[in-house]
């Protein structure tokens, strides 16, 4: 790791000022790209793992592929020839997952894994078979199986660019197809989409991109360039379309950052390279991803522990004026009534520190003024017309549990505490409605249970 | 082929290394997480690296450490994703573990000059070699790998044996051991690690691709044979044994059948492996092919011999001529409503003549008094249930098709019941057989039809 390489070098790979590398680059981003395309139609049909069981079957039509060339008196080294025999391989594992899973019944996970060791099994038993005939060249043929982007000819890597770019159309044009089998295979075949054979040609898409990804990062690591991208991009969007473009986006980052690193710095295998920086990407979608990361998810729920603890802040100082008024306050009684710090803490059984927070929260959106001793707080008309809500939400859910869930009316602070914080209003008009009660909005009903602590 | 005691040697620490595989991963296939042991097996690659890196020892306990650590992370990270990130399972595994073979193989890669890994060895495995590498334990000579792998052997059965009823409960029921309120995460962060640590020590002897079919084919296999937790282990064994026996006599007879000398038994085995699997898919009993095949030519068989006993009846009762073997064996759809063909027919009227329903009378055949009991019970329920599907307003024109389906699955019981809305006759005006003509239901009258 302490090789840097220098400056201008790193300026010609950038650029892709040299011929050799800018092929390469592009030709593998390509890649990455159509594969974070691909790979978003078989996450959301759940068949992400199918790419594993096919790229270890390409290692067996790989290897007959030589065998039949090589039978057939040439060298055994013609590329297409052996991509060939990995797309037959790669199919003939997909026909042999589907009839294990659908004669035997197993799950399709077990079936995934007999398919994918079975496969590879025969593969290694042929290259061993292989290295010892004297005709052809075997040599290379393992280079499948952990890839080498660094060595590639321009040719293959010409060839993977273009077989990228035509797999990337085609799925665009079965993108609305695709888009409805991921989503509803059952509503699809109700719109009469041969949803057969639309999985076939899904399937045939996913054998299509691991054939030509085998030479760029090997067969164990091309599975990445298939899942990756596309678990990475679910974090931003649920929108299918914006999904399959930031797949299609990160797969080719991917592609090119790691083609390019592995350029720059000797000894770096590109293809762990690239799927390292796609990781990377999707470390990060999965951290600030704006529609399920991690960051947002806690953002939420601080947000919604705040809310409800300035709920709880309200209603508190509610019933304490209840409680001193010995009646359900009106929006002008509960704005002219004042409560005790100490008693706020002591009724919701805060802390110091809590109440000091709930306090604060309260003051900052100016819903809490200090009355005339320091002692106390007041409401301000804002905080009354928003206590008022939240009382009556709570005390209307607490006669629906009463009335229609037979829940114990000691009981039911604790159940009305829940679920008031996420009461909407069509909720609440439907609540209403059902206790036909309380046509004046602004009308609180009394408390169904003693409220406890008892104030003083 | 000349069997040596290199040979043996082979076969055994390959026997072993399987029957270890078997064991521990029976339990991943009974929890649906198959795959999980082609993850882990990819995954360890980082923590054998950063293990050998950081105590720069080749010692095994150090790489089977480094190893489990890898696994449990694999397995935990593989949960997070698809539980706070909601991804799918099996998306966040392939995620997970293509991210650490990938950092394991740039680590291997840099730190070339320090780091003695031969990735190649890891993967394919050198099991041939394995028995050349001898170490003496307590005064006996025997192979390294035989030691590491006897010792994995023996902690995998210990776990099992000592975890039997846990493993069995979360295996079968993860619903009910939940509810009973055993932490069923415990159990699969400990086997994740007995997953990791064979896996490990196998890897040395045998490569990763054995290793992986030998965690789910056993398991499969005996899964379609037996569903008892113990004999479905027992049978796990014995296909483990069979796939290392038969992968390394097929890796050194194979290929001289072709002039060549031999190739990888770890190869070889796996091969074995998919042979064990096809056999299976044909010979398991209910799922395979041929269970479902007879059980689909005995049901054509026993409509078949109903519907001819049933014509035989038909034929009486309209006073025709005793029918000949070539009118019998006809095909004719609405008869035999598309269950059974010619061949079906002509072995019915085989089966039952043999069983003295059925007798020879001149050029024709009659039914015998046996038979015509039988029959005239297929007619009462053919005939009462045309009687019900017409009374609950099916057209008279159509009843004939769906009472021919049901007459074969109808009980004396069902028969009585449904005796009580119906009158002498069907709706085609034909008298329905009395309920005196048979006493006892007809053998095949209870069986489900599909």
């Amino acid at each position: 790791m302490s090789y840097l390489p220098p400056w201008e070098q790193v300026w010609r790979v950038l650029t892709l000022s040299d011929f050799n590398t800018r092929v390469v680059v592009v030709g593998v981003a390509l890649l990455g790209m159509a594969a974070g395309i691909i790979g978003t139609f078989t996450l959301l049909r759940k068949r992400a793992l199918v790419s594993d069981a096919v790229s270890h079957a390409t290692l067996p039509g790989i290897a007959a592929a030589w065998l039949v060339m090589v039978a057939l008196g040439g060298t055994g080294k013609w590329f297409p020839g052996l991509l060939l025999g990995a797309a037959a391989g790669g199919l003939a594992a997909v026909a042999a997952v589907l009839v294990v899973r659908s004669v035997l019944r197993l799950h399709e996970d077990a079936a995934l894994g007999i398919v994918l060791s079975v496969s590879f099994g025969i593969g290694i038993a042929l290259l061993g078979v292989i290295q010892q005939m004297r005709r052809g060249s075997a040599a290379g043929l393992d280079s499948f199986i952990y890839g080498k982007t660094a060595s590639m000819l321009v040719a293959d890597a010409m060839l993977i660019g273009i077989t990228s770019l035509v797999l990337v159309v085609v799925a665009v044009l079965l993108f609305k197809e695709l888009n409805l089998l991921c989503f509803d295979a059952a509503y699809a075949a109700s719109q009469g989409l041969p949803v057969g054979l639309l999985d076939a040609a899904m399937l045939t898409l996913v054998v299509a991109v691991t054939v030509i990804g085998l030479q760029a990062v090997g067969l164990i690591l091309i599975v990445a360039l298939l899942i990756t991208p596309a678990a990475a991009a679910r974090f931003w969007t649920y929108d299918l379309r914006l999904m399959t473009i930031l797949a299609a986006l990160i797969g080719a980052a991917g592609g090119f950052i790691g083609a390019g690193l592995s350029a720059l710095v000797p000894r770096l295998p590109a293809g762990a390279v690239i799927v390292v920086t796609i990781a990377a990407g999707f470390a990060v979608s999965a951290l600030f991803g704006t529609r399920r990361g991690l960051l947002r998810l806690l953002l939420e729920r601080h947000r919604g522990d705040r809310r409800i603890r300035r709920e709880h802040l309200l209603r508190a100082v509610f019933e304490q004026v209840e409680g001193q008024l010995g009646a359900t306050p009106d929006r002008a009684a509960l704005e002219a009534g004042a409560v005790s710090r100490s008693h706020l803490a002591l009724h919701r059984g805060w802390t110091r520190q809590e109440l000091a927070a709930a306090l604060r929260i309260g003051r900052r959106e100016s819903w809490l003024q200090p009355a005339a001793e320091s002692e106390l707080v007041r409401l301000t008309p804002a905080g009354a017309a928003l206590a008022l809500r939240i009382v009556r939400n709570h005390r209307l859910w607490e006669l629906y549990l009463i009335r229609y869930a037979d829940v114990a009316t000691s009981r039911v602070d604790r159940g009305a505490d829940r679920i008031e914080h996420v009461l909407e209003p069509e909720l609440v008009a439907e609540l209403e409605a059902q206790l036909e009660r309380m046509p004046d909005a602004a009308a609180v009903a009394a408390s169904p249970h003693a409220l406890a602590p008892e104030t003083p | 082929m000349s069997w040596t005691a290199l040979d043996t040697g082979i076969v055994v620490v390959a026997a072993v290394s399987a029957m270890a595989c078997a064991l521990i991963g029976s339990f991943l296939v009974l929890r649906r997480m198959s795959m999980m042991g082609d993850a882990i097996s990819h995954a360890v690659l980082p923590g054998i690296a950063v293990a050998f890196l950081v105590t720069l020892s080749r010692d095994t306990a150090v790489i089977v450490v480094g190893a489990a650590v890898a696994g449990v992370l694999t397995a935990a990270f593989t949960q997070l994703i698809h539980q706070v990130g909601n991804v799918d399972r099996g998306a966040a595994m392939g995620v997970v573990f293509t991210t650490m073979f990938a950092l394991g193989l740039i680590l291997i890669v840099r730190s070339a000059d320090a780091v003695h890994i031969d990735v190649h060895t890891v993967f394919y495995g050198a099991v041939e070699l394995a028995p050349l590498n001898d170490v003496v334990v307590a005064g006996v000579r025997m192979p390294r790998a035989l030691l590491i792998l006897g010792a994995v052997f023996a902690a995998d059965l210990a776990f099992v044996l000592l975890l039997f009823k846990e493993l069995n409960l979360t295996s079968f029921d993860p619903e009910f051991a939940r509810a009973t309120g055993f932490d069923s995460r415990l159990m699969h962060y400990a086997l994740v690690v007995m997953v990791a640590v064979t896996i490990v020590a196998a890897f040395e002897s045998v490569g990763s691709i054995l290793v992986i079919a030998m965690l789910i084919v056993p398991g499969v296999v005996a899964g379609l044979f037996t569903r008892r937790l113990w004999s479905l282990l027992l049978f796990g064994q014995g296909v483990a044994l069979v796939c290392a026996v038969g992968g390394h006599l097929g890796a050194i007879t194979v290929p001289r059948w072709f002039g060549l000398s031999d190739t990888s038994t770890a190869g070889m085995m796996t091969v074995v492996a998919g042979a064990v699997v096809a056999v299976a898919l044909v010979a398991a009993p209910e799922r395979g092919l041929a269970a479902r095949a007879l059980h689909r030519g005995r049901v054509a068989l026993a409509v078949g011999r109903e519907d001819l006993l049933v014509e035989l009846l038909r034929v009486e009762e309209r006073g025709a001529p005793a029918p000949g073997r070539r009118e019998l064996v006809r095909e004719e759809a609405s008869r035999i409503a598309g269950r059974s063909n010619r061949f079906d027919r002509s072995v019915a009227l085989l089966v039952e003549r043999v069983r003295g329903r059925v007798r020879r009378v001149g050029a024709g055949f009659r039914l015998t008094t046996a038979g015509r009991r039988l029959a005239s019970g297929l007619l009462r329920s053919h005939r009462l249930w045309e009687s019900y599907l017409f009374a609950e307003g099916d057209p008279a024109a159509e009843v004939h098709f769906a009472a021919h389906q049901l007459e074969h699955v109808t009980s004396a019981g069902m028969r009585a019941d449904l005796a009580r809305g119906a009158g002498a006759t069907d709706p085609h005006g034909r008298p329905i057989p009395d309920a005196a003509a048979d006493p006892t239901p007809p053998e095949r009258s209870s069986r489900r039809k599909a």
